[in-house]
């Protein structure tokens, strides 16, 4: 019983890794520019298409397809900053709201007539499958441990950006105020076109991630978004390791929902989300302000 | 930067065309004899279309009120239409209340859900407020659909007791009912927004700092709205599966209601209550021209409005009202100062403290 348990619990540690990384790219733009990209579970799904498009046509694994997906959707979220959202600043909530949602029923809707309603599921081998024995009971997946772990790196990789780089610099300048970021010569356009290119960039990490775990359908970006909503809620809104430790709660609570009653994987992820938001409201972890 | 708009726009903005209160009352009146005296007259087809058409513009009338005048962009409307439709058939069905009735308890029974809601959605702000609303929606969805026995999961129930009322009389009633609550929406929201309550509404939507520093009681009008907006979503969600007889939790909670709410509202224009009426018939234009189109149809709706907000924030009402000046629903506040027809020209404009000219006057 109790090997059990702490077999569950290790499963939704690991998860947690890739809620980390569907959540770290939401917090980006969030913190950054204060923008919430309603189409950001879909894009977690079209990178997993993408790569599955490698797979065939070029022949590529899901890990050399990340060589082309990731600069993909990087450019794809610079066009979308440049092409779409920076004409909306200033104008209120409502208009990347709007742009962001319906790119998300629109993407679901094309992603539907390219590659039907079915399954899919991306080949990496026998990777897939295999799993390191740590005791007697518990024994972990080598994928989710990959998963994690690059997580992990990630986070530290975007930690050191921010808080060494030149270029992270001018993030958390443009974060804090972009009319005075400006006036030291920032362009905060372009930082926002940085921020969601690279927002997009892990994202695609997660989608492949997520395509060598599992299957994936057409429709699944919402859930995906909400996911992503719920890390970077328990986490703390603009924390780097807080997303981290949101991720690795909401995996736990799912994992433990589903043992308790296989229709409550979602609805425990939830619930732990919304008793967060009534009992501790700023996360675990805040660090970014929601001001105005 | 900003494009400053120089204050000379709105000093030479068409002569506005204004409907009187009187005369907007003569015309509801009269569209509401229509309406009413249509079974009479019309198809059992045309009060089916009519009976959707209404449900879609009170649900985004709902939503406009919401997005449009208090700033919540609420992508969990579909909260409201599930628990509303739940509860018509737990009401009608498990309890024997008067179907019709029920519609009404569908309302009440949101209405007392979104209100210990309310407070953990609404430390949400944007986008977050959106999705939160959204995950609000999905715990109904599930909790709803993990009750297997009771409310038979995710296979949903059928309304039996409406099979014990004929058909043409059900229709009939449902379709009365449909006009009151469709009418009820929209005044409503009518006499919401030109209340004081509405005023503090606009404050708010603009900016909650200035709003709450000038005294607006910000939680409390927010609340107010949010309670309003689901109690009449619920009627809606209810009237909806009183027309349908059968629900599922799938397709009550579904986020495709609230991106329909959003599509309408921004195709017609945000922030207006003309906005909601046009968004809905083009909706239904679109959605009758499209329909063989399947996924083509909603694509074509997302691209529209994504492009409306990029190059029409205002909406095709907003851009007939610039070009004619048009006001069906009298709900604007004027300064006097700008419009120069009414009032002597600016250079003869003589301020003074006790100038009538300087009270801002009430809608009339």
């Amino acid at each position: 019983m109790g090997a059990l348990w702490v077999n569950i619990i290790a499963q939704g540690i690991l998860l947690g890794g890739l809620y980390a990384l569907y959540g770290t790219g939401l917090s980006l733009t969030f913190g950054v520019m204060r923008l919430v990209n309603l189409t950001h579970g879909d894009l977690i799904v079209v990178a997993a298409y993408l790569a599955l498009l490698a797979g065939q046509f070029l022949g590529l694994s899901p890990w050399l397809s990340l060589l082309l997906v990731v600069p993909a959707l990087f450019g794809v979220g610079v066009l979308l900053q440049h092409g779409l959202l920076n004409s909306t600043l200033g104008r209120g909530v409502l208009p990347p709201i709007i742009i962001t949602f319906g790119l998300s029923v629109i993407l679901q809707n094309v992603l539907q007539l390219g590659f039907t309603a079915d399954t899919q599921g991306l080949d990496a081998g026998p990777i897939e499958v295999a799993s390191i024995p740590v005791t007697k009971e518990l024994s972990l997946g080598v994928m989710p441990l990959i998963t994690f772990i690059t997580a992990v790196l990630i986070l530290t990789g975007l930690q050191w950006l921010l808080t060494k780089t030149k270029l992270g610099r001018a993030f958390r300048a443009t974060s804090d105020d972009p009319t005075t970021a400006e006036l030291v010569g920032i362009n905060s356009r372009q930082i926002y076109g940085l921020a969601m290119g690279l927002s997009l960039a892990i994202v695609a990490v997660g989608g492949v991630l997520l395509g060598v775990r599992t299957t994936f359908a057409p429709t699944d970006g919402p859930a995906r978004l909400i996911y992503a909503f719920e890390t970077v809620i328990i986490g703390g809104l603009g924390n780097l390791w807080g997303t981290l430790a949101g991720g690795i709660i909401l995996g736990v609570a799912q994992n433990v929902g589903a043992q308790l009653n296989p229709a409550w994987f979602q609805l425990a992820g939830h619930l732990v989300t919304l008793g967060l938001l009534a009992f501790r409201p700023t996360g675990l972890l805040a660090r970014t302000r929601d001001v105005g | 930067m900003p494009k400053i708009r120089s204050p000379q726009s709105t000093l030479t903005q068409p002569k506005p065309r204004r409907m009187s209160s009187r005369g907007l009352a003569i015309e509801s009146a009269l569209l509401l004899a229509v309406l009413f005296s249509l079974p009479a007259w019309g198809s059992a087809g045309q009060m089916r279309t009519i009976v959707e058409f209404i449900s879609f513009l009170a649900l985004a009338q709902m939503w406009n009120l919401l997005a449009g005048y208090a700033g919540m962009v609420s992508f969990g409307q579909q909260a409201w239409i599930g628990l509303g439709g739940y509860a018509l058939i737990v009401f009608a069905d498990d309890l024997h209340v008067n179907m019709f009735l029920a519609v009404a308890l569908g309302g009440a029974v949101a209405a007392l859900v979104a209100l210990p809601t309310a407070p953990l959605v609404f430390r949400l702000r944007g986008g977050y407020f959106a999705v939160g609303t959204w995950v609000v929606a999905e715990v109904f969805r599930l909790l709803i659909a993990s009750s297997t026995v009771w409310l038979q999961g995710g296979l949903g129930r059928t309304l039996t007791a409406a099979v014990a009322v004929p058909r043409p009389e059900r229709e009939l009633y449902t379709y009365l009912l449909a006009v009151v609550v469709g009418a009820g929406a929209v005044a409503l929201t009518y006499f919401l927004v030109r209340s004081r309550v509405g005023l503090g509404l606009t404050a708010i939507r603009d900016s909650e700092t200035a709003a709450s520093s000038l005294g607006v009681r910000i939680t409390r009008i927010k609340l107010l709205v949010f309670v309003v907006a689901a109690f009449a979503t619920g009627v809606v969600g209810a009237l909806i599966y009183l027309n349908a007889l059968r629900i599922t939790p799938q397709a009550a909670f579904n986020v495709q209601w609230s991106a329909f709410m959003a599509f309408i509202v921004v195709i017609g224009g945000l922030g207006s209550i003309e906005g909601p009426i046009i968004g809905t018939v083009v909706f239904f234009i679109l959605r009758d021209y499209l329909s063989d189109f399947g996924p083509w149809s909603i694509i074509l709706l997302g691209a529209i409005a994504i492009i409306m907000t990029l190059v029409a924030p205002q909406g095709l009402w907003g851009i007939l009202q610039r070009r004619f000046g048009l006001e069906l629903f009298p709900v604007r506040r004027r300064l006097p100062c700008v419009a120069p027809h009414a009032q002597p020209a600016l250079s003869e404009w003589k301020p003074a403290a006790t100038d009538p000219a300087l009270t801002e006057t009430r809608p009339d």
